[in-house]
């Protein structure tokens, strides 16, 4: 069963990245990472499979079963609105105390409840948001760079988190990332993008494509394998980004 | 009851704040303040146009008020800038409705009843055609609360769940539109967006979720709209303004009292 596919999709909308006849499709329970350079398409990509873009070409085939949870690039919530973290929960529909305990914990922010969105920084206002995502308990949770603006042990948590919610609730996740070394190696499946699919496989396979080093050079091979060593020990310090 | 104009200048000035209010919450979380003034001036020109053609200014209002609503709605696609374009429509409809009064032959009206309201004279179909519109702008924010403010969020997250946030910002840009039909009469073209946005700005601080600020902003506009109404009969000055002077009176003290309660802390 496919949760959710592209086939032959293309965009050529004023303003946006190009798409030319893009095709994947996501199966329950894997990792797909997109990567690609800026203005590549991956924001374009996800934003056409949850249904924010129409394309001009192709279809988007979403499952009838499949429920999406969807955290954003970035959330810019005007200052004029008033949003205690509780109530951002509760949109778009409500949700019981116990369901919006749960997903808060699972997201560990239980803390914030009653804190206000703008008080967040910016690990805790991700985490949020992926408190809210999975409240629905999606089968499929999409990512769109959702690490943007955390430093690197923030980033790390940061996915350790999404782990831990894949374990949950064995959702497929799809992500959009431009951290390499972090996201390569938890993937099942990495999409490599340009206005096209480049390259697809296992972080292994991609990384050793000639098509992705001309576009990330041969320099981010290193970084996967200082990954790698990164994390032959633990981290055990849970700060709070 | 219903007799004594006081009473049903109040009712008026009541009922269009009530929707106003409510609907200016939106507004400023949405940073549409331009849109409610291209809206409101519009509706100058939409009196003009009641006039030349012996309509129901009622009609004739809420009509150029709407189509300016639309057009502004598919200005305003995503992420293009349009407050220039904004500015430009909404001073040439208010410069062009000017004009086109003046050009009216037969009899002088006064052209400064619509610019500033003349709450005094609303007749009992006013007040009802003013509650009737409030009740739709409240029946319908109430009915669409957690899409609209989904959709004010962010429309991605909208799109997620579901939700066409173009849908919800059509429908707040019509609702727009009945609140500048209903407010002309009470506070004129000119201050329609200042009982818009005030009544919310002033509530902003006092409040920590999105439905405790539409009530509080909904209570200012009810207190702005029967305190201004006094003022004007006390000082024997215009109500429209009298109405937005209160208000900005509420706001300040509202900003000045925050002001001590965060540098106390």
């Amino acid at each position: 069963m496919t949760l959710i596919s592209a086939e032959n999709v293309s965009v050529h909308h004023a303003g946006l990245p190009t798409l030319d006849s893009v095709s994947f499709a996501i199966q329950p329970g894997e990792i797909v990472t997109i990567v690609g350079p800026n203005g590549s398409g991956k924001s374009t990509l996800l934003r056409l499979l949850i249904g924010a873009i129409t394309p001009n070409a192709g279809l988007i085939r979403r499952s009838s079963d499949v429920r999406i949870g969807y955290v954003p690039q970035k959330l810019a919530i005007d200052g004029n609105l008033p949003m205690s973290v509780r109530r951002f929960l509760d949109l778009p529909h409500r949700v019981s105390n116990a369901k919006a305990h749960e997903a808060m914990a699972t997201a560990g922010v239980t803390k914030l409840a009653n804190k206000q969105m703008s008080a967040l920084s910016g690990g805790q206002f991700q985490r949020v948001l992926l408190a809210r995502a999975i409240l629905s308990r999606p089968n499929l949770l999409i990512l769109d760079e959702a690490t943007q603006g955390l430093d690197q042990p923030g980033s790390a948590q940061f996915y350790r988190q999404i782990e831990e919610v894949r374990q949950d609730l064995g959702c497929a996740v799809l992500m959009v990332s431009h951290e390499l070394h972090v996201v390569m190696s938890a993937s099942d499946r990495v999409i490599c993008l340009n206005g096209h699919i480049c390259c697809e496989g296992t972080p292994d396979v991609v990384s050793a494509t000639p098509a992705y080093r001309e576009l990330f050079g041969s320099g981010t091979h290193g970084a996967l394998a200082l990954y790698r060593h990164d994390h032959d020990h633990h981290h055990d310090h849970a700060h709070d980004h | 009851m219903l007799d004594d104009f006081l009473v049903r200048a109040a009712l008026a000035a009541c009922g269009t704040a009530t929707a106003a209010a409510l609907l200016g919450c939106f507004v400023v979380w949405r940073r549409m303040a331009y849109f409610g003034d291209a809206t409101a001036h519009a509706a100058v020109l939409g009196v003009a146009i009641s006039l030349a053609f012996s309509m129901s200014i009622l009609v004739g209002v809420t009509a150029v008020a709407l189509g300016m609503a639309v057009l502004i709605h598919l200005l305003s696609r995503q992420g293009q800038p349009v407050d220039t374009l904004l500015g430009v429509l909404s001073h040439g409809a208010l410069a062009i409705g000017l004009v086109a009064v003046s050009l009216i032959p037969g009899q002088r009206i006064d052209v400064e009843s619509y610019l500033f309201g003349d709450v005094l004279s609303v007749s009992r179909l006013d007040v009802a055609v003013i509650w009737a519109g409030a009740a739709l702008v409240i029946a319908i924010i109430w009915r669409q609360w957690s899409s609209l403010l989904t959709a004010t969020l962010s429309p991605d997250l909208a799109y997620a769940a579901g939700i066409n946030p173009r849908r919800e910002q059509l429908i707040l840009t019509l609702l727009l539109a009945v609140v500048v039909a209903v407010a002309i009469k009470v506070v004129g073209a000119l201050l329609i967006t200042a009982l818009l946005i005030i009544p919310a700005a002033t509530a902003r601080g006092l409040t920590r979720t999105p439905e405790a600020m539409a009530l509080v902003s909904v209570a200012f506009g009810i207190l702005s709209a029967f305190g201004g109404l006094r003022l004007a009969i006390v000082f024997d000055t215009p109500v429209g303004p009298s109405i937005v002077c209160l208000s900005v009176f509420l706001f300040s003290l509202a900003t000045i009292s925050r002001q001590f309660r965060t540098t106390g802390k």
